[in-house]
């Protein structure tokens, strides 16, 4: 029985050849994925936060709450 | 020679291991190399079954009886001659293991996963006994009363307000959103 002799160059070469490309294209996925899931919701999420965000009423807030060492709640 | 020692070692541990560190000195086969210590001579050629060193330095049979040298001699013509149990028997006399045979499964993980729980089990008595003896007594901080405050003094200096906690924190009803 005589078998095709199996390939014995350029092994390397035609695997990166083929997943090279591949791993390009998952790694721009993976970018891409991660900016428009986790970054821009992000920056759309601090953005909608302080379009509303009365700064004084936050303090006042806070102040009435007793965090601060340097301002006394109001009313003392 | 070697039968009872490497049984003995081998029993708990894998049996591969130990007859491919002592050679074929276990195994019930003809060969040349007499070793008259219970130690293998790594000044000889030796013989050995390992997946990833296919062609040892000597082969499995070394001593050959007559109906072995008439094969051997027959090997030396054209192969096609050979009947296909006759070429079975000069693999044979090459090597010990095919490799289906080197591969075959074994109960060992059955060791392995079972002195991984025991240790396990004595791992947790002494982290229990630790707990028990030398730790020191738990801070203040711990204490449930203490959290519900220090929880409480977070959301009034409104930590992390946009995506962490005050942000879950409804502060018009005073509870969780």
């Amino acid at each position: 029985m005589s078998l095709a002799k199996p390939a014995m160059r350029g092994l390397l070469g035609k695997r990166l050849r083929f997943h090279l490309p591949i791993a390009f294209a998952l790694s721009l996925v993976a970018a891409a994925a991660f900016k428009y899931g986790v970054t821009e919701p992000r920056k759309q999420a601090y953005a909608d936060f302080y379009k509303q965000y009365d700064t004084t009423k936050e303090f006042n807030n806070m102040r009435d709450a007793g965090v601060f060492e340097s301002v006394r709640t109001t009313g003392e | 020679m070697l039968h009872l020692t490497t049984g003995r070692v081998g029993c708990l541990l894998s049996k591969q291991a130990v007859v491919a560190l002592t050679g074929s000195g276990a195994r019930m086969s003809s060969h040349g190399h007499h070793e008259v210590s219970d130690s293998v001579d790594m000044s000889q050629p030796m013989y050995w079954d390992r997946l990833d060193t296919p062609l040892p330095d000597r082969p499995w049979k070394d001593v050959l009886d007559s109906t072995d040298k008439s094969l051997k001699q027959k090997e030396k013509g054209p192969w096609t001659a050979l009947s296909k149990e006759e070429k079975i028997a000069l693999y044979r006399l090459k090597f010990n293991h095919t490799y289906p045979e080197m591969k075959r499964p074994s109960h060992e993980w059955k060791t392995v996963i079972g002195g991984m729980f025991i240790f396990f089990g004595i791992t947790g008595l002494v982290v229990f006994w630790q707990g028990h003896y030398v730790y020191p007594p738990q801070p203040p901080t711990f204490d449930e009363e203490w959290q519900a405050k220090q929880l409480q003094r977070m959301l009034d200096m409104r930590t992390n307000p946009i995506e962490g906690l005050s942000s879950q924190w409804d502060y018009k009803n005073k509870q969780w959103k």
